[in-house]
């Protein structure tokens, strides 16, 4: 039996380079410029949060970094890896479809709303991308999925459709789904936004543990106690740029931009 | 647990608790005559039209009871049934793949998929029906080899495509059911949620693999009923058939039939009778297609799950 949730972290990816690093990251849709030159890194085993205003290119950020969306300008590596593309001397090729997935793989994403796969119980959900995927042998997934559920505290709603669960159970689920591809990197977007008040703590309980045993993670959210917490580095996003970044303790005590003072005002109000 | 009913004060101070559900209220419905009498008046005229065509000295009931479970009438109904499914098989694997296609990122399969929709549901069916029917006539054999160069490995007559009629009625029907299916298919891919493309594709499953496992399955919880409906069309779409002569699916046989001996309101009495029963057992069978595909949104699933817990609970100890 396993009680680490991240027992089979790829630590051969943990070696001495950034586990992320964006350099002057810019994102546009039509006219509207969303990132407007992003820099930042995140250490191996950091927990970095991103903080700030809706529409702040947040979101968009975490979805460039496992190429949900492709980036219009910068450079976007993922342990050393270039995501989406590979460099031949000074000139970018776009990566197949085939090898985007395959870089995808190794990096988990949490959404808001969960994005359950409706028609699949929670352990087929849990299932299902390792064995199609990595293609792990049924048995073995069946038994990792197992495991990672009750290790999340559903060892009794292996079995139970998505609907039947609340969001918390839900947002649980999609967290052991990703943790299913043994991820270096966990990419997390206002994982408990959409969640009852009273569910929200369940939830962020993971996210702790997975910090603590040393995952890799970025976490979009309004939490500024889960931030306080367990975050090493946070930055706050507003209007595509990064306004303010730094160890949680100067950042989120005593920020030095004014935006940073106004949005904690609010958030904290 | 109570009730919530119990929330509600009417006079001063707290409510008392209550245990036990309160008795239910009993109040007189509300009368609906208007209901009733045109239910009368409808049920009569109903009567009054039933009893005209049965009396009716222009149908001979008796040559409806010899024809209908005629062996040359069965043959007929089996034909209609193999026509119905084989067409819909190929329209629907034919129209998933057009779908596919058509919302692909791929420049010329979406415009192969464009132009084919856009030439079967531009013409109608029965036009192709008969075009299949004489497709000898535009082209004598049929060569395999590298177009509009001569080179050829083999040919064979048009004669021995056409001479089946089983496979021009696949041909016609089939290619022309994928057009529709298309249309359907791609409307259950839009309806599923952007937010499943993006979880399986942040999961590291391809694009392909995603549609198949992930979309797919969902969208034919929208598709299915649309499905059955042209299902049920179809069926009675091979009645146009009989336009080819040869008298293979069950309306073309008895028109045969009712050329040579003008019986003709007693055999469309006994057409009439079959596609209604066979439309009837579609419709039943498209019920447990859609309680299957809906699976994981509906209240059967706790049920479902239940028994699976249980089976994994036993396999465990056992």
């Amino acid at each position: 039996m396993v009680d680490d949730l991240t027992a089979a972290i790829d630590t051969t990816a943990l070696g001495a380079g950034p586990m992320v690093k964006a350099e002057q990251v810019w994102k546009s849709f039509g006219r509207l410029d969303v990132l407007k030159g992003i820099d930042f890194q995140v250490m191996p085993q950091e927990t970095y949060v991103l903080l700030g205003p809706s529409g702040g290119g947040k979101s968009t950020l975490l979805r460039c970094i496992n190429h949900l969306e492709k980036i219009n300008a910068g450079r976007l590596w993922v342990a050393g890896e270039l995501m989406g593309y590979r460099e031949k001397g000074a000139v970018l090729h776009e990566m197949k479809a085939r090898d985007v997935s395959a870089q995808r793989s190794r990096i988990g994403m949490v959404f808001q709303r969960f994005n359950l796969f409706p028609h699949m119980t929670a352990i087929q959900n849990v299932m299902e991308a390792p064995i199609r995927v990595q293609h792990v042998p049924h048995k073995q997934a069946d038994k990792e999925a197992e495991d990672l559920l009750r290790l999340v505290g559903l060892g009794e709603k292996l079995d139970t459709y998505p609907a039947q669960l609340s969001g918390g159970q839900q947002q649980r689920v999609a967290i052991a789904r990703a943790l299913a591809m043994h991820p270096k990197l966990m990419l997390f977007d206002e994982p408990t936004s959409a969640l009852d008040p009273e569910l929200v703590g369940e939830v962020l309980d993971v996210m702790k543990r997975l910090a603590r045993e040393g995952m890799t993670m970025i976490v979009v959210t309004h939490e500024i106690g889960f931030a306080k917490e367990v975050a090493d580095g946070v930055a706050l996003m507003d209007g595509g740029v990064i306004v303010e970044k730094g160890p949680p303790q100067e950042v989120l005590v005593n920020p030095r931009e004014e935006r940073t003072k106004l949005f904690l005002s609010k958030v904290l109000a | 647990m109570t009730t919530s009913n119990q929330g509600l004060s009417t006079g001063a101070g707290p409510p008392a608790p209550v245990d036990t559900r309160p008795e239910a209220i009993k109040a007189k419905p509300v009368r609906h005559w208007g209901r009733w009498i045109s239910a009368v008046i409808v049920i009569y005229l109903v009567i009054a039209l039933l009893y005209s065509f049965i009396k009716s000295p222009n149908v001979d009931w008796a040559t409806v009871g010899n024809f209908l479970f005629k062996p040359l009438v069965l043959r007929g109904v089996v034909a209609t049934v193999e026509l119905t499914v084989v067409a819909m098989v190929v329209g629907a694997v034919g129209g998933t793949i057009l779908a596919v296609m058509r919302l692909s990122d791929n420049p010329v399969l979406s415009t192969i998929s464009w132009v084919y929709i856009w030439f079967f549901r531009g013409t109608p069916v029965y036009v192709q029906i008969i075009l299949w029917g004489n497709i000898g006539v535009l082209y004598q054999r049929f060569y395999a080899g590298l177009p509009l160069t001569g080179l050829s490995l083999g040919s064979t007559g048009s004669g021995a495509l056409v001479n089946h009629l089983f496979v021009v009625a696949i041909l016609a029907l089939g290619l022309n059911e994928a057009a529709y299916a298309a249309e359907l298919v791609r409307a259950g891919i839009i309806s599923v949620d952007a937010g499943q493309s993006e979880a399986a594709l942040s999961l590291g499953m391809a694009p392909t693999l995603t549609m198949r496992r992930i979309v797919l399955p969902q969208a034919m919880r929208v598709i299915i009923p649309t499905m059955g409906n042209e299902t049920i069309s179809m069926l009675k779409t091979t009645s146009l058939l009989a336009v080819l002569g040869g008298g293979v699916e069950l309306f073309g046989r008895l028109q045969i039939v009712y050329a040579q001996t003008f019986q003709i309101v007693p055999l469309l009495v006994v057409a009439s009778m079959w596609y209604l029963f066979l439309t009837t057992i579609l419709t039943i069978g498209q019920h447990y297609l859609e309680a299957y595909f809906g699976r994981g949104f509906g209240a059967a699933e706790a049920e479902a799950a239940e028994k699976r817990a249980e089976r994994r609970a036993a396999r465990a100890h056992g």
